[in-house]
């Protein structure tokens, strides 16, 4: 691939490898702005929901997917965990020189399965070649758009004291099995990104429970990081049973070599969700009905925080109960 | 014959301890008149009669009660004003400073009335008087009186009321006098939720049953409840280790008396002495190997925690079992030591068997102190009953500091407040990593402020961004518009020793060996020689750095820390070949454990002293997979040491200089150690000399840096400081080089012990401007 300013060779790169995918077929009109039909978009909804997210990644292609998979299903699962239904994404691509073109095509066709395992378009974009020690293989930003409808309320401060919190499914899976496919690491696993596109789960559990309370994927930071948003924002105590959280084995066996807390690691397709304890149960069915929520479980409840200040706090199986604090950096060891 | 009058004024720990009664005492027996009063900071004494009996009364006040403590007598001319005999003036509200000391042991006049069939309170088993008995665990309020203690649901009997006010009587002024009349009872509890209690008289004797049957009986002390059970009976030890999820750690365990103490462990006089203390802490003594307890009491163990019947409750029950019983805190692992009888009732099922139980309550939870004798002083490894909260005398220097809070560490939690020129060092709390501790701190915070009315204005907390301790402080900070003072680890450590220590001159040379604590450059200090005054810790020497691969979990096995050693050391082509002969890291992932380390994920690089213990302890076969305490393969480490027969050399280390740090190279070390184990020295042999040669390298460096610095004396500090051996070696080999050496005794030398450190460096700061 070479640095371009916007010749022909750029415009045939572009015609070829992103249009094809991106398309689909139907034909392109090359506008400079994608255009979407308001009367449409009311009748799905009475708030638009506009997100936006850099995805850098390393390595670019891991099990279960590649960078382009990362971009389509963060930015997709960003609107549908504020209850908005995704209705058309942007993507655009910072390319280092000599980038391998194959990798690139690779990139871009996850990209437009996952639009399509989404059933959302993406309809803009921009491309940018730069000289190599510029960028390292590849970036992509998307943006999207989707459309709340008017019952919704979502929100991270909507958390109530009684309150249950559900995950769909095990917890970082993606960040352990991006930390293998590093390769620098000699660890043999079978281990997959959990990379999805969470639209039509939480399309589910929405019809099942409208009133969920609050719902944010947990990407970096894991669910731990979700959880500490959660208590801050609603000002609750959040308590964890240990015991409940879902853990794929092959992830708690790299985290028990390497000293790491599934909790803290990253997912890509994976959600927290808060709903009133009455339709707790309710929500998991939902959830577990769905082929990205089998795995769903309760893993914890609201309380008011005596202390008016939001904490999480771990039980384990023993009773005992620690409190969950994001690490400001690298967590060092206490242990004197 | 003329008379003389005279003014003495006596400061340090001498109210609330029976002060003014025992002075009244010695000036009725002497005959003379005046009287005794106490005043803000001290007690003033004014007397008048025949020169020869004042001085007799001055000489007298050499041997105060056991809880007081004379720091300064001062005499002076008074007035005779003609008084009528002695008489002790009540004491001015709120003139009397913190008169709340820590619990006593029963003294032997107690004991002699509880074993006395013609006493009234004859197997009673809350007998106490001026002398004994509980103070602190009792106390809800001030000033320091029945009302303001747990005993304030019982009223008094005539014959107590009387003793109570008499100032001839031994229970002169003892807030929790009692007798069976009047006084709590025992309750013993066998059925599930409470059910069949045995009321009063026959409690004591159905735990004795329960005890001899080979049960677990939770039993209510004076600052939380026990788990007792036959030492002798390797099954009851047994099932109390397995339904208190406790595997492996030490059990302590209480003896009827000094002679049956005798028959089970060797005891130097300082021993002895330190089991007989008021403070009846849990002594660390050498077990002899004719006569042991059930070989699961201290597995592994040479040294076993041993102490006195310290309530006359324990009196009368080690009396009638006859034998030692293991009394091990009553808690579920993890969770912090049960105190209420609803709360034991209720989370010790399936713990205990039966509860012997009584219905005085327990103010604040105390877990039994543990003291060692090292270098031929006893010295406290835990603070808790009996030793909280008798406040230290901090240097001179610090005296025109505001008040300063300081939050100690994580792993052994206690916070310091300073008022007065001294130090207010909690009680143990445990480790905050647990949510209950971080509860208890706040709570005895509060206690503590309330009861000492101090308040604080400068915060101190530790550096490391992930302690519990400092998020605590920072928020305190926050909240109260305190001022926060960051103190670095080994800082503190240094500094409280020079604390302690009443150290006013300048820097001194200072050895930190511990686990780890976070440092100035972002590594995990834990093997420093530092040169330090109150203001300033400049780092001059530490062990080469090697990463700990998995972070906190290498701190919990130890076998990870022999692989980044040897790596270290050797190289790790070198090292993969000398690896299959090593048990600790057979059937381990060690290469995925050598990518982490070359790929940079989670090995943080540390020069702690506590992770080469856990190392060496795994290459000599002694240490576990996985460590059930913190601490437990140096520990094991320490007792095989102990265990090392005739002379062998030390495993020497190397030392040199590394940019501008004196850096202790275990390198050589270990290539001696894998030759030596290749020739078939033993493990005792091995880990003595491991202890040897650590402390002559530490000594060696210690005399380099002291004469280039032209620094006299060394502190030393850190956990690692608990380990006899090591200690036992390195300060002859320090005085032989010419050096004095600083110990504390009253602070423990680990973590424990931080907050009085982080508190003189604070204070210290706050002084100067
Ligand atoms: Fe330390
Ligand atoms: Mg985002
Ligand atoms: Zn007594
Ligand atoms: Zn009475």
């Amino acid at each position: 691939l070479a640095h371009g300013g916007g010749g022909s060779a750029m415009r045939s790169l572009i015609d070829e490898v992103f249009l094809a995918a991106f398309t689909q077929g139907s034909p392109a009109v090359q506008e400079d702005q994608a255009r979407l039909d308001l009367t449409t978009l009311a009748q799905a909804g009475d708030r638009l929901a506009f997100t936006t997210d850099a995805f850098v990644v390393e390595p670019l292609e891991f099990p279960g997917g590649n960078i382009g998979t990362l971009a389509v299903c963060g930015t997709v699962n960003d609107l549908a965990v504020g209850g908005a239904t995704p209705v058309a994404l942007s993507a655009a691509f910072v390319l280092a020189e000599g980038l391998e073109l194959a990798l690139l095509r690779r990139v871009v066709e996850a990209m437009a399965r996952s639009a399509a395992q989404a059933g959302v378009r993406i309809v803009t974009g921009d491309t940018k070649v730069v000289p190599r020690h510029a960028c390292d293989g590849l970036f992509v930003t998307t943006s999207g758009v989707g459309v709340i409808r008017p019952e919704h309320t979502i929100s991270i401060a909507a958390g109530q004291p009684g309150d249950v919190v559900l995950v769909n499914g095990t917890l970082g899976d993606h960040g352990a099995a991006i930390l293998c496919a590093r390769g620098d690491l000699a660890l043999q696993t079978h281990l997959q990104s959990d990379c999805a596109p969470l639209n039509t789960l939480v399309d589910t559990l929405l019809r099942a429970v409208p009133g969920v309370h609050c719902m944010r994927d947990a990407t970096r930071g894991g669910v731990a990081g979700v959880l500490s948003e959660l208590a801050e924002a609603s000002n609750v105590l959040v308590t964890v049973n240990e015991a409940a959280l879902p853990v794929h084995p092959e992830v708690e066996g790299v985290c028990e070599i390497l000293g790491l807390d599934p909790l803290f690691l990253a997912n890509e397709g994976k959600l927290v969700a808060v709903v009133p304890a009455c339709h707790a149960e309710h929500a998991l069915a939902a959830m577990q009905s769905h082929p990205l929520g089998r795995n769903a479980a309760i893993i914890g409840t609201l309380q008011a925080s005596a202390s008016g200040q939001g904490a999480v706090h771990v039980v384990n199986e023993f009773g005992g109960a620690r409190v969950l604090t994001m690490p400001s950096g690298e967590q060092l060891p206490r242990i004197c | 014959m003329p008379e003389c009058a005279e003014e003495i004024f006596v400061t340090g720990l001498v109210q609330g301890v029976g002060f003014r009664p025992f002075v009244w005492r010695l000036a009725q027996k002497l005959g003379l008149r005046g009287y005794v009063s106490n005043r803000g900071d001290g007690v003033r004494i004014v007397v008048a009669g025949p020169p020869e009996r004042v001085a007799a009364l001055v000489d007298a006040l050499a041997s105060p009660p056991p809880r007081a403590r004379i720091v300064a007598l001062k005499r002076s001319m008074a007035q005779d004003e003609g008084w009528q005999g002695f008489t002790i003036q009540a004491s001015q509200p709120g003139t009397v400073q913190a008169g709340i000391v820590a619990d006593m042991a029963v003294c032997p006049a107690c004991i002699a009335e509880i074993a006395d069939k013609k006493d009234r309170r004859y197997q009673y088993a809350f007998t106490n008087c001026t002398d004994c008995g509980p103070r602190f665990s009792i106390v809800t309020g001030i000033p320091y009186d029945r009302a303001r203690t747990t005993m304030a649901a019982f009223a008094m009997c005539p014959a107590c009321g009387a003793e109570y006010a008499n100032p001839q009587d031994r229970r002169f002024h003892a807030q929790p006098v009692a007798c069976p009349v009047c006084g709590p009872r025992l309750t013993f509890v066998s059925g599930p939720k409470g059910s069949n209690p045995v009321v009063g008289d026959g409690a004591l004797d159905h735990a004795v049953s329960s005890l001899l049957a080979g049960q677990v009986v939770a039993i209510k002390g004076i600052g939380g409840f026990h788990l007792a059970c036959l030492a002798g009976s390797e099954a009851a030890v047994a099932a109390l280790r397995e339904r208190k999820n406790r595997p492996t750690r030490p059990l302590a365990v209480m003896v009827r008396d000094m002679a049956m103490a005798e028959d089970y462990a060797h005891f130097c006089a300082a021993e002895r002495q330190a089991l007989e203390d008021v403070s009846a802490p849990v002594v660390l003594v050498c077990q002899r190997r004719e006569r042991a307890f059930a070989s699961n009491v201290a597995p592994g163990m040479e040294r076993v925690g041993l102490l006195l019947p310290y309530t006359p409750l324990h009196v009368v029950l080690m009396q009638k079992i006859g034998q030692p019983l293991v009394m091990s805190s009553a808690n579920r692992s993890g969770q912090p030591q049960v105190v209420h009888n609803a709360e034991a009732l209720e989370s010790l099922q399936g713990v205990a068997d039966a509860w012997l139980m009584h219905n005085r309550p327990i103010a604040r939870r105390l877990d039994d102190s543990v003291v060692r004798v090292l270098d031929g002083q006893a010295r406290v490894l835990r603070r808790g009953r009996g030793l909280a909260p008798e406040p230290l005398p901090l240097p001179a220097l610090m005296a025109k500091s505001p008040p300063v809070l300081a939050m100690g560490g994580d792993l052994k939690a206690a916070f310091c407040l300073t008022q007065g020129g001294r130090a207010l060092l909690s009680h143990h709390l445990g480790d905050m990593a647990q949510l209950a501790t971080e509860q208890a701190m706040l709570a005895a915070l509060a206690d503590y402020r309330a009861l000492f009315g101090q308040t604080s204005a400068i915060v101190a907390v530790d550096a490391h961004p992930g302690y519990r301790s400092r998020a605590v402080g920072q928020k305190l900070a926050e909240d109260q518009g305190w001022q926060l003072e960051t103190v670095w680890h080994h800082h503190a450590h240094i500094a409280a020793t020079m604390a302690e220590n009443g150290w006013e001159q300048g820097p001194v040379l200072g050895l930190g060996l511990d686990g780890t604590g976070y440092g100035p450059d972002g590594t995990l200090w834990g093997c420093e020689i530092l040169m330090c005054d109150y203001a300033h810790m400049t780092r001059l020497g530490r062990l080469a750095t090697v990463p700990m691969p998995g972070g906190e979990k290498a701190a919990r096995e130890p076998w990870r820390m022999l692989l980044a050693h040897l790596d270290n050391a050797l190289g790790a082509e070198e090292a993969c070949k000398v690896q299959a002969q090593l048990c600790a890291l057979k059937d381990k992932p060690v290469d995925a454990l050598r990518s982490m380390v070359r790929a940079g994920v989670n090995a943080p690089l540390t020069s702690s002293a506590g992770r080469l213990f856990d190392a060496m302890a795994a290459f000599v076969g002694t240490a576990p997979t996985r460590l059930s305490y913190e601490g437990e393969a140096a520990m094991q480490l320490e007792a095989l040491a102990e265990r090392a027969e005739g002379a062998c050399e030390p495993l020497e280390f190397g030392l040199h200089l590394c940019g501008t740090l004196l850096e202790i190279d275990p390198a050589p070390m270990w290539r001696a150690g894998l030759h030596r184990l290749a020739e078939g020295v033993a493990a005792p042999e091995l880990a003595w000399a491991f202890h040897a040669g650590l402390a002559r390298v530490l000594a060696k460096a210690a005399g380099q840096l002291a004469r280039r610095k032209g620094l006299g004396t060394v502190a030393l500090a850190g956990g690692v400081m608990h380990n006899g051996v090591l200690v036992g070696l390195l300060v002859p080999l320090l005085q032989a080089a010419g050096l004095r050496v600083l110990l504390p005794a009253h602070v423990p030398a680990g973590d424990g012990g931080l907050a009085v450190g982080q508190a003189a460096v604070a204070a210290y700061r706050h002084s100067q401007a």
